[in-house]
């Protein structure tokens, strides 16, 4: 079973936080993997914010094509990262030659584009990225946006820790929001595309459960949007509808829950707004899930949510205090990181709410 | 001695025996009195007996002459197999056998001159069905539980009507963020996946047909499971035209129109609208084939329904000035569902055949919004009156035409928006929750069932050339028969309580086919729930195979 972990903070927080978050929930997972993204960084992205920066894991090859392609779509590199590693011998880790962190200026025609413009350029160039680096396996592109990174890798958690350095914190690598992982897609092939979080156009998304309508939303997905590909894993669905729902229909985040896991026909019938709920489930009737599941996601704006399948099959609780609020598939991960806090305002959320946290912390359950 | 002559019928040319034994036969009668095809008779018999009174044989004879019950030699009055003799018999005395050296599809048709004509389903084949090399094979266990079928809410309905691809949706955002509608959607029904078929009012006795809106009634108001009835092209009485119950039927219009002056003359009492309309094309059993009522079905309150006379009415195979799709599409669906202002769903059934994709793939662009769902019936599928060449032998399994409908609108990522129904056989093996739920995991939304329901009142018929003669007017158990006499046998109530009790039963099967693969709403298209055991059936359906 997964286990899966969300901080949002006030201040910036090094990935060290979410390792500890995660480390005390080791039990529960099996310790295949660790991935993280991180939006709103601080650090050295800081004076970034508002241009793209690509995550990737490649080969030597691999850096060569992807900076080739962007040259010639007109970005110009701006800054680079690249985490100091330690190759100690003895880690569990099946390590890329490269980590690449580099943030670019957008080409120059792009200069008075419309923000949505930007948008799509940003996600067509990360697919082009993936298709390029997919042949012979030269890398794994995992996101290309502003004030988002990405990290994935296989093998201990701990030793991936050791490896990138992320056990110690520092103010260089550090984020207002870091949603993590720690377990590699055991379903499926191991691949790193397979590990949540999952990330597009602003939008994060990771699970804890099973989706068994997955053949349902993939067939139906592959459709909807150039960008719903790749379904390593069955939560990748979780992300694209989200993404399909709030930004591709523009609905408030609150039907994403609708669309999901939608109220039985009883419920519906006799509310305000069963027109507009019917409607959804027949038009959405392929995106809905079923199976046991906890999802969190981050929204463009940095705001981060979670909610539950409709049967409240999978545990997550939520846990806060003044400066910082965490979500946990265990709650001693949140012990871990806010052991003084005070455990009487946590959340435990049912099958029927949505968890919302906008950006000053404020706690809001929205019943479905 | 008499000679032989080899053109007289005997029953061993017959596809039934009489077997009949005279020594514990009381002589009632009841057998010929019930034998609604005269079948029996009464006979006396010239018999001879020896016998010898001395100590030494000394051989005398004695002639008399006894009544018993004998088969009827004709290929006219021929025994059906149907057992009302052996029900009603207090002895045990008679009952048919099955005779598998049967000359009786050489001998009718030589002596007849005719087609043959007979109701039911297709008689040829005793192999294994299609769906019974399927199986429910993803079971839910450890990280992703199994539902309790008992105690989980499961949502057991499908969508009647067209449905809006999402963008499409009049959406838009008030001040508090929440949506709402800004123009009319078209309407949709969310009814119980299983639609009682189109059987006709001519067709039925007209205590068959009451007792299905009974039970069809019941189910709705007192065991709320919205189960709709179609009427089959023939009308509906306008009592229940009038009626509130109209909105659980779901009226048929085909090509002989027969009802429709009577429904349009009641369009301005109705209180309810009906449940939707269904536009027949075409019907599995004898794709290319109209309708088909015999003379001697068409009562007084048939004629007065249908507004015809007394003769053998047949529906031309087309629908006059349909020649294209979008003909159809613009020309019914348009003036349908305008004759409803727009409220009541309109759907579409057609005989599965080779085309069907290309059917489907026309109606699902439906520019006007105003398919409400494509009803496929397979070459399984049961009917009151056909030629049987056309029954045994045209048509398309439904199988894998509804699967391969299905796949034509998933790649163009339009599944679900024209609903799909399917029939064809379902429920065949007495098992209609399992057919049905594999149809809805292959892509159906729902299915409809006409033969099944007429197995759940009483009729004997089945697909070994048992009965099957619902075209005659002499149904002996007066499902299909207008003859009082034969309709009296039925007692509406019990059949009503049959068919509740009938679905009752499977909708708790359904829950128990859903909770182990861990669903608690119908997994339409959800085909990796399944398996399939033989590697064809598998590769094309485009199933796991197992083995
Ligand atoms: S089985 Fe039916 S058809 Fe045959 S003799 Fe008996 S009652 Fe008549
Ligand atoms: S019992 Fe009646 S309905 Fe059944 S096959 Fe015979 S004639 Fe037809």
């Amino acid at each position: 079973m997964c286990r899966i972990g969300a901080i949002k903070s006030l201040d910036y927080l090094h990935p060290s936080q979410a390792l500890l978050l995660m480390q005390s929930q080791q039990k529960g997972h099996d310790n295949s993997g660790f991935a993280m993204i991180m939006h709103d960084l601080g650090g050295v992205f800081e004076s970034y914010k508002h241009l793209p920066t690509l995550s990737m894991a490649c080969t030597d090859e691999g850096v060569k094509l992807a900076e080739d392609l962007l040259h010639a779509a007109g970005f110009q590199r701006v800054m680079q990262w690249v985490p100091e590693t330690n190759p100690l011998s003895g880690l569990d880790i099946i390590a890329m030659p490269n980590y690449v962190f580099e943030t670019f200026e957008y080409p120059k025609q792009y200069k008075h584009a419309e923000q949505r413009e930007k948008e799509d350029l940003l996600l067509d160039i990360r697919l082009k990225l993936r298709a390029l680096l997919e042949e012979n396996e030269q890398g794994f592109v995992y996101s290309f946006w502003p004030d988002v990174v990405t990290l994935k890798e296989i093998g201990d958690p701990r030793d991936i820790g050791t490896y990138f350095n992320l056990w110690e914190a520092d103010d260089k690598f550090t984020a207002k929001v870091i949603t993590a992982q720690c377990r590699q897609n055991t379903n499926y092939d191991i691949v790193r595309y397979a590990a949540h979080p999952f990330f597009m156009q602003g939008y994060t998304a990771l699970a804890n459960g099973e989706n068994t309508f997955y053949l349902k939303n993939v067939e139906f997905q592959r459709k909807l949007h150039r960008g719903y590909i790749g379904f390593e894993s069955d939560s990748q669905c979780f992300l694209y509808t989200l993404h399909y729902v709030h930004r591709e229909l523009g609905w408030p985040l609150k039907y994403y829950k609708h669309v999901m896991t939608p109220l039985p026909f009883d419920e519906i019938s006799g509310r305000d707004d069963e027109q507009q709920l019917l409607a959804i489930r027949q038009s959405l009737a392929h995106l809905e899930i079923n199976g046991p599941n906890t999802i969190i996601g981050v929204l463009p704006d940095n705001s981060m949510f979670t909610c539950c399948d409709a049967k409240k099959l999978r545990p997550v609780v939520l846990g806060r205090d003044e400066r910082m609020v965490v979500l946990s598939s265990e709650v001693c991960g949140i012990n871990e990181i806010l052991p003084d806090r005070n455990w009487e305002d946590d959340i435990y959320p049912h099958e029927r709410e949505i968890v919302a946290i906008n950006n000053d912390l404020e706690v809001q359950r929205w019943r479905q | 001695m008499e000679a032989m002559k080899v053109q007289n019928v005997t029953p061993n040319d017959l596809y039934w025996k009489v077997r009949y034994d005279a020594s514990r036969c009381t002589l009632c009668g009841s057998c010929v009195a019930t034998c609604s095809f005269r079948a029996i008779e009464a006979k006396v018999e010239r018999r001879r007996m020896v016998f010898s009174e001395s100590e030494f044989p000394e051989p005398k004879q004695r002639f008399s002459a006894v009544p018993v019950i004998m088969q009827v030699r004709s290929i006219k009055n021929y025994c059906r197999g149907c057992g009302s003799c052996e029900k009603v018999c207090p002895n045990d005395a008679i009952r048919p056998e099955r005779n598998p050296d049967t000359r009786h599809p050489v001998v009718t048709r030589c002596l007849g001159g005719d087609s043959i004509k007979r109701g039911g389903r297709k008689n040829l084949e005793a192999t294994s069905r299609t769906l019974d090399r399927i199986r429910v094979g993803r079971i839910s266990q450890m990280t992703d539980p199994s539902l309790d079928a008992q105690r989980h809410t499961f949502d057991l309905l499908a969508p009647f009507g067209r449905i809006l691809p999402p963008k499409k949706l009049p959406f838009s955002l008030d001040d508090l963020g929440q949506l709402k509608t800004d123009a009319l959607t078209p309407p949709v029904r969310w009814i119980y996946p299983v639609i009682i078929g189109d059987m006709s009012i001519g067709a039925l006795s007209w205590r068959m047909w009451e007792a299905v809106a009974m039970a069809t009634a019941y189910l709705n108001e007192v065991c709320g499971i919205p189960v709709r009835m179609c009427s089959g092209e023939g009308g509906v009485p306008v009592r229940l035209l009038k009626s509130r119950y109209l909105k659980y039927m779901i009226l048929q219009i085909a090509s002989g129109h027969f009802g429709w002056n009577r429904i349009v003359k009641a369009m301005p009492h109705m209180v309810e609208d009906p449940a939707g309309i269904l536009i027949k094309i075409g019907q599995g059993a004898k794709p290319g084939d109209g309708g088909l009522l015999q003379a001697n079905k068409v009562a007084e309150h048939i004629q007065a329904i249908r507004g015809v006379p007394k003769a053998d009415l047949l529906s031309p195979p087309n629908h006059q000035g349909l020649y294209s799709i979008e003909e159809s599409v613009q020309k019914m669906f348009l003036s349908f569902n305008a004759a409803f202002k727009f409220r009541v769903p309109v759907a579409i059934k057609v005989a599965a055949s080779a085309t069907s994709v290309s059917v489907y793939n026309n109606l699902v662009r439906d520019p006007y919004n105003i398919v409400g769902g494509l009803f496929l019936d397979g070459i399984d599928g049961g009917t009151g009156a056909a030629h049987e060449v056309s029954l045994d032998h045209t048509g398309h399994p439904i199988v894998s035409k509804l699967r391969d409908c299905y796949l034509a609108a998933t790649a163009q990522g339009r599944q679900g928006q024209i609903p799909l129904w399917a029939a064809g056989g379902l429920g065949k093996t007495g098992d209609l929750a399992a057919d049905a739920f594999k149809m809805i995991a292959l892509g159906a939304n729902g299915v409809f069932t006409g033969k099944l329901i007429l197995q759940m009142a009483g009729c004997v018929g089945n697909d070994q050339g048992r009965c099957n003669a619902c075209n005659t007017g002499l149904c002996p158990v007066g499902i299909t028969t207008q003859e009082p006499a034969l309709v009296h046998r039925l007692d509406p109530e019990r059949v009503a309580q049959n068919i509740v009790n009938y679905f009752l039963a499977m909708d708790q099967e359904f829950k128990k086919l859903m909770a182990p693969i861990g669903n608690s709403s119908l997994p339409v298209g959800r085909s990796d729930a399944l398996v399939a055991t033989d590697k064809g059936v598998a590769d094309k359906l485009q199933i796991q195979y197992v083995c």
